[in-house]
């Protein structure tokens, strides 16, 4: 079943991207958002849903002015905009709300005004998986891996090819954190953080916010900026414990949300010209490439190598650097969202000529969590 | 590496019975009257089939290294590196762990050798389930 037409109107990072330590995390948010609300000339009375994560729905539509008919707070880790997104353009075909604003501000480099993440140690993470020693997502999101080498025969120089080409991507893009060229050697010789993982296959930390707005197609004709339109949408959770994940080599929560937007969306993988899978470490798109179906299981590392997904290649993966050297603030999946954007708008830094659809995959968590948003430039 | 400062366990009503069996020298796993489905962490219900009807069992401790990765950055009550292993047990169910008696090295760690429980005390109450490899001939401590 086909959504009705539901637009992103509004779209916009903060102004400055990556140490921002003059600015609290809320008002990361607020920067991100009222940067979105000035491109489509918009007040805050005419906001009338709001959702964020990590944030309370409450701080931001207090903070910014915003007397909501709509609340959404879904925090499940960096996909929780896609997840936004997907619940937004329900709510604004069930008529719950007109105009939704969706916010994410991270303070993730300079930690001011954060709030501080622990896991309790009566949860079931603090039980069954803290006591081993793990030290947050480069410990943790990474223990998979190994199996999913063995199965396939991937090696970790393949692994290190993703780096070495979305690095090729970020050097296009002006806002991107690293853009100098690496090779697998670089790679290679980064600093080992746990097996088989090193420095520079690990995502950046830095400062950084998003926000997006959406209403109907029917309203976007009044809006200045070019309507990119929601096609498509999926979401699901597997576990907090990536010990506890059903497949080491696959994940659960993208096999249900990936195919589940491209089924309302009714496209194919060939028809997909853009691609956005949320790399917060170099196996990530690995994993999603085969879960979405892009390429069958165990030969998403061949594809990748052999430069299908680099500048010029046929399928266009994470052009604004990635996780891995454009930026990563802790919850990425607002800067995926935001490239998917600037893409269908045609006013990304590494435009894909005449791209139609893009398709933009998040991970919440470690495996916890995802959510895929499809859009298109061109009206259902 | 039984070092003081690693994080522990704060058991709840619905995991006792797992940290009283580590602290006993067992491995206690659930399963399922109803389906018969064995599983990990403790509750006291069948996420497959919604049972309230679960027993408590000693498993058999003979597991096989899964996956893992060796962490190089310190964390309190560890020396790097260490690895961060899952090891599959005999009964099917996986869980987190450290791998000990063992270098701690991808030559020393093949994913699916054979590995057994031992069981590391780190305080009156909490004793943590760690393993080694199965083949190793140790004294028994």
């Amino acid at each position: 079943m086909r959504q009705k037409a539901v637009t992103v109107v509004g779209a916009a990072e903060t102004t400055e991207l990556g140490v921002i330590p003059n600015l609290s995390q809320i008002q990361l948010h607020a920067d991100a958002a009222l940067n979105a609300m000035a491109e489509c000339g918009l007040r805050p009375k005419d906001i009338d849903g709001i959702a964020t994560a990590a944030e309370t729905p409450v701080q931001i539509a207090h903070y910014l002015g915003i007397t909501p008919t709509w609340v959404d707070g879904t925090s499940v880790g960096g996909c929780s905009f896609m997840i936004h997104v997907r619940h937004a353009a329900a709510a604004i075909e069930a008529g719950l709300a007109k105009t939704i604003l969706v916010t994410h501000g991270e303070s993730g480099k300079s930690r001011v005004g954060n709030p501080p993440r622990s896991v309790p140690p009566s949860s079931l993470q603090g039980q069954f998986e803290q006591p081993y020693g793990p030290m947050g997502p480069p410990s943790l999101f990474t223990v998979p891996v190994l199996r999913y080498m063995k199965r396939y025969g991937v090696t970790v120089e393949q692994i290190a090819e993703v780096c070495v080409v979305q690095r090729e991507w970020a050097g296009k893009n002006p806002r991107a954190t690293f853009r100098n060229p690496i090779t697998v050697e670089d790679v290679l010789a980064s600093r080992m953080i746990a097996y088989p993982f090193r420095l520079l296959m690990c995502c950046l930390v830095t400062d950084g916010g998003g926000a997006l707005i959406l209403t109907s197609a029917e309203r976007a004709r009044d809006f200045p900026t070019r309507p990119v339109y929601i096609l498509g949408t999926g979401e699901s959770v597997e576990t907090p414990m990536v010990s506890q994940m059903e497949d080491f080599t696959s994940s659960r929560a993208f096999r249900v949300a990936g195919p589940t937007a491209f089924q309302q969306a009714g496209i194919s993988r060939n028809d997909v010209d853009h691609l956005m899978i949320y790399d917060a470490f170099a196996h990530l798109p690995l994993y999603g490439l085969e879960d979405l179906g892009f390429v069958t299981r165990g030969e998403a590392a061949r594809f990748i190598a052999e430069r299908n997904t680099a500048p010029g290649g046929k399928l266009p993966l994470n052009t604004n650097g990635g996780g891995l050297s454009y930026m990563h603030s802790g919850m990425y999946g607002m800067y995926a969202l935001q490239e998917s954007v600037r893409q269908m708008r045609g006013i990304a830094p590494a435009q894909i000529p005449g791209a139609k659809i893009s398709v933009c995959h998040g991970v919440g968590g470690m495996f916890a969590a995802s959510g895929t948003i499809i859009f298109s430039n061109e009206a259902p | 590496m039984a070092e003081p400062g690693r994080a522990l366990p704060q058991p709840t009503p619905e995991t006792q019975h797992f940290w009283d069996g580590t602290k006993a020298g067992e491995l206690r796993l659930q399963r399922c009257d109803a389906c018969g489905k064995v599983y990990f962490p403790p509750r006291p219900f069948c996420a497959a089939c919604a049972s309230r009807q679960v027993s408590v069992f000693q498993a058999s401790g003979r597991a096989i290294l899964w996956s893992y990765v060796i962490h190089h950055r310190k964390v309190a009550g560890f020396n790097p590196p260490y690895a961060i292993a899952v090891v599959q047990l005999a009964e099917g169910p996986r869980m987190m762990t450290n791998i000990v008696d063992c270098p701690q090295t991808p030559e020393a760690l093949q994913l699916d050798m054979p590995v057994e429980v031992v069981f590391e005390k780190q305080t009156d109450d909490i004793t943590l389930p760690l393993f080694r490899p199965a083949f190793v001939p140790l004294a028994k401590g």
